[in-house]
């Protein structure tokens, strides 16, 4: 385990900002920033409830866009890693954040901060599972 | 208008933070969850950070009543720790470990697509879509079993259905 300040530094304002954002709107809008639950409900929500999860999700992605930007930090694709791989993962994340009406942001970081027994339990669950997995998956498989 | 701007500097926020963070690295996620390997720990300084937050200002911002903007907090009042819910966190953790994607990262993602992303995003809102199909097909079969049933429970038990029932939602 390496750990350095260039690492932690970023990670710790990263994760704080994503806190602000957050909190902000839920102060100023009352809705939890979970995105899978913003996401998945874009499909069957009523039409005054689609504009502010429209705007929400064009943030995210012009911030990201933004700070790839000044940084030339852009994520570049692996080499070897399996399509059917990357598929089978995107149903699983789909359906399971869906059935389970959360994922990192909505479980982990709203659920958590609104102390949500509920959100504790899922944010235990997947983070154990998703370890057993990449173990399985890493060390078992060999996929890299 | 207020609410859309709001909505938006959120989102900002929230994308520069993930990319910032090193979320929307997936390899790096996955030497954050590989325990076996050469751990890198940051990612929990990432979770440390944004509940750091949301621990001290949902306390307060919950006291308020209301939202600044909008008529009230639009929060799930569900507590319950049932089936659905662990299933679909297991089924997102084995997702999360296979590819080192979740949700958040995958839009923001958007910004700079790459393969990877082409083959993770569509199969996630297939994943979502599905599910809510059978969710809201099992719904209405629920409430067509129910409504088959009502004639013949009335007759054999006349006090025993509130009348509200079949209301769903």
């Amino acid at each position: 385990m390496a750990i350095g300040i260039d690492t932690f530094l970023p990670a710790l304002i990263g994760g704080a900002l994503i806190g602000i954002a957050a909190t902000l709107l839920l102060w100023l809008n009352g809705r939890l920033a979970g995105v899978s639950g913003i996401l998945w409900r874009l499909f069957f929500a009523n039409p005054g409830d689609t504009l502010w999860r429209v705007l929400f999700l064009a943030g995210v992605v012009g911030g990201a866009a933004l700070y790839y930007a000044v940084s030339d930090d852009a994520p570049a694709a692996r080499e070897t890693f399996p399509v059917w791989l990357l598929v089978v993962s995107g149903f699983l994340v789909g359906y399971g954040t869906s059935l389970g009406n959360g994922c990192t942001s909505g479980h982990g970081v709203c659920g958590l901060g609104r102390l949500s027994l509920r959100s504790l339990v899922a944010t235990v669950i997947f983070l154990l599972t998703a370890i057993v997995t990449t173990f399985v998956v890493r060390h078992l498989l060999g996929v890299m | 208008m207020g609410r859309n701007l709001a909505s938006l500097s959120a989102g900002l926020l929230f994308g520069f933070g993930l990319a910032l963070s090193g979320m929307t690295h997936p390899q790096k996620v996955l030497g954050f969850l590989d325990v076996a390997g050469a751990w890198d720990a940051s990612l929990l300084f990432v979770l440390g950070g944004a509940v750091g937050v949301t621990l001290v200002s949902f306390r307060f911002i919950l006291r308020l009543g209301k939202p600044i903007l909008a008529e009230r907090f639009i929060i799930t009042r569900e507590t319950h720790i049932d089936r659905p819910m662990i299933l679909g966190a297991i089924l997102f953790g084995i997702g999360w470990g296979i590819s080192g994607y979740c949700p958040g990262p995958a839009v923001a993602l958007i910004a700079s697509p790459n393969w990877e992303l082409l083959a993770f995003l569509p199969a996630a809102i297939l994943g979502a879509v599905a599910e809510k199909y059978f969710e809201l097909r099992s719904q209405k079969r629920a409430m067509q079993a129910r409504a088959a049933q009502k004639p013949v429970a009335k007759d054999d038990k006349p006090d025993s259905e509130s009348p509200s029932e079949g209301s769903c939602g």
